[in-house]
């Protein structure tokens, strides 16, 4: 288990470092930084300026190496556009992106693991088909168009919660039903095969035939197997809402990093773009790292492989 | 075949992709196939709507009452023919710009199905590629391979995609080619996976044993066998492609006004949602509708392809 839990470690290090790299590079080789920063009214010998300030006009190599020698202890310079640092940026913007996501995942999972097991319970019934239907349609629905729609019945027509902001709890309810209808399909999805195919198994007939009853095989022998596929799918849904929690929190104006980033896109402001581009990249290595390890102390038989 | 035959990468595996897997059968004469499309509901019904979306884009200009860049100030945000305002000329009514929104939404079609078609084909040749590599070769190579198909994963796709199609200014063509470049990690993983189970196969090490060159066996041996995999990755990749476009547009950084994108006529009418709801329902719909549709036809051929597979 030490080998295994050293080895993903090392395995992740250097992915996020992968990501820093091609993240980097990706926005300074797309186009010309100097140029976006300027605006398009500006002369040359402003964009010139804007190059040799912001130290634009050095090898790209040795201003990656300057950035990510800040990036490791948290410095990441400097905002364009507002008159703070970039990590105080993130740092208050964090908490929303963080609730909003949490709320969002645990949403999906009070609704996919009991509706994954009943529809496992009741194959081939009306309920089966029910929650197949509600998870193809959360597959096909544009996430920002739901949101919208959200908000036209429940805070419009309705007038139950508010449209927009992040004062209170109720600010956060459209947006997480929003975000967490997401992540359901598919955790609901592999809770159902995962049930299925434990129901099958020998030791679920060995637990029946010693005469063990309905319940207890279902919940004390079936579901602790069936979801553990489910937990690590849930850490890996985590990461994805964090990342796309940019279109949510720009439907809802909540101001998480989501928002942040957009802004920090649409005003050229990079140091911010890129920080949050690493940020959001690390959530998901150490969620899929956590998820990978708590898979093989439950299923010693993954550490081998 | 004895294993003393097999390379030794090629003998732990062989037993199970040979001698366990099921027989094959015979391929199903036309008929039978037509029977298993239309006795699945699903299948059915995607089918009809994906073919019929490929109608509309193809005949968008026959099909459109008007011009869909046609601007009529004197007829702004004309209500759709259900509405008491509503009136025939325009069918699902007009938007800011008194451009009429069925007109858009026909040839908005032709945005999303292309966007989908090639951003599936560019990712498509991307993931197999790799996949198909890792599979087949394993040890290094599919190290290598799996460490990029981890580092692509953990890339926040719709932020990535974001900086750059506003670096680059986003457009019709920018979309496409940056979603291509990203999308490709489902054709990789599924490529690979299924590859390592058939590269072991008979026919496979009959190819060899007669001397087949490597691009041969790759093309000639393993692709066919994978396209059914590949192809229900395709739909599946295919329905992302065009909501992430929709996505992207909506959020400013895709395709630019005045093209009929779903997304963007969603994020222009947004302003108007509160009073005149149809004109961010409208949109919405034919983007669920589509993808929906193109869906369903994927789970039908996953079906298809492997018959329980639904499970």
């Amino acid at each position: 288990m030490g080998t295994f839990i050293i080895r993903r470690v090392l395995v992740a290090i250097s992915v996020a470092l992968t990501i820093s790299i091609v993240s980097f590079m990706l926005l300074h080789l797309s186009g010309d930084l100097a140029t976006s920063i300027a605006g398009p009214e500006a002369t040359a010998e402003q964009v010139e300026r804007i190059r040799v300030d912001y130290g634009l006009d050095r090898p790209i190599v040795s201003q990656y190496l300057d950035w990510l020698g800040g990036a490791l202890t948290f410095d990441f310079g400097r905002s364009y556009y507002y008159q703070s640092t970039v990590v105080d940026l993130i740092v208050d913007r964090m908490p929303i992106t963080l609730t909003l996501g949490g709320l969002a995942l645990a949403l999906a999972v009070a609704i996919s693991i009991p509706l994954g097991v009943l529809a496992a319970l009741k194959r081939d019934t009306w309920i089966d088909r029910l929650s197949l239907l509600f998870a193809v349609v959360g597959q096909a629905m544009p996430s920002f168009w739901f949101g919208l729609t959200l908000i036209v019945i429940f805070a419009v027509t309705l007038q139950w919660l508010p449209a927009a902001g992040s004062d209170g709890w109720q600010h956060f309810v459209l947006p997480a039903i929003a975000l967490g209808y997401y992540a359901t399909p598919a955790m609901m999805r592999l809770t159902r095969t995962g049930m299925l195919e434990v129901l099958e198994s020998d030791y679920i007939r060995t637990a029946r035939a010693k005469g063990l009853r309905g319940g207890s095989v279902i919940f004390k022998h079936a579901l602790r197997n069936a979801v553990i596929p489910v937990v690590a799918l849930a850490a890996v849904e985590l990461g994805f809402m964090l990342g796309g929690s940019v279109v949510i929190e720009s439907v809802f104006s909540l101001n998480g990093l989501g928002q942040l980033a957009w802004d920090a896109i649409s005003r050229n402001d990079y140091p911010v773009v890129q920080a949050v581009v690493l940020i959001i990249a690390l959530f998901y290595i150490v969620l899929t790292l956590l998820a990978d390890v708590a898979n093989a102390a439950l299923d010693p038989r993954i550490r081998t492989r | 075949m004895t294993t003393s035959h097999v390379s030794p990468r090629a003998s732990s595996a062989a037993s199970s992709a040979v001698f366990g897997g099921e027989i094959p059968l015979p391929a199903p004469a036309w008929s039978r196939v037509t029977r298993r499309v239309f006795g699945h509901r699903g299948l059915a019904i995607g089918l009809v709507l994906v073919a019929l979306a490929v109608l509309i884009a193809i005949f968008a200009p026959l099909l459109a009452p008007h011009d869909p860049y046609h601007q009529d100030i004197a007829n702004r945000m004309v209500p759709p023919v259900w509405h008491d305002k509503g009136s025939w000329t325009h069918v699902l009514g007009t938007d800011k710009l008194g451009r009429d929104t069925l007109s858009r939404l026909l040839f908005g079609t032709r945005i999303s199905l292309t966007i989908g078609l090639v951003v599936a084909l560019i990712s498509g040749v991307i993931g197999t590629t790799l996949g198909v590599l890792a599979g087949y070769f394993g040890g290094r190579v599919d190290a290598v391979v799996s460490y990029i198909i981890t580092t692509r994963l953990a890339m926040p796709v719709v932020l990535v995609a974001l900086a750059l199609a506003s670096l680059t200014g986003g457009s019709l063509t920018t979309v496409i080619v940056l979603l291509g470049l990203l999308l490709w990690d489902r054709f990789a993983v599924v490529s690979r996976s299924v590859t390592q189970q058939m590269r072991d196969a008979e026919y496979v090490y009959a190819a060899r044993t007669l001397g087949c060159s490597l691009p041969y066996i790759l093309l000639r041996e393993v692709l066919p066998n994978i396209a059914g995999s590949l192809i229900v990755v395709m739909t599946l990749e295919m329905a992302h492609a065009i909501l992430l476009e929709a996505t992207l547009s909506f959020l400013g950084m895709g395709v630019q006004p005045p093209l009929p994108s779903w997304g963007l006529m969603v994020a222009e009418g947004k302003a108007y949602m509160f009073f005149q709801p149809w004109v961010i329902a409208i949109p919405g719909i034919a983007l669920f509708v589509l993808v929906l549709a193109i869906n369903l036809l994927g789970d039908g051929l996953r079906d298809l392809n492997a018959p329980g597979g639904r499970n």
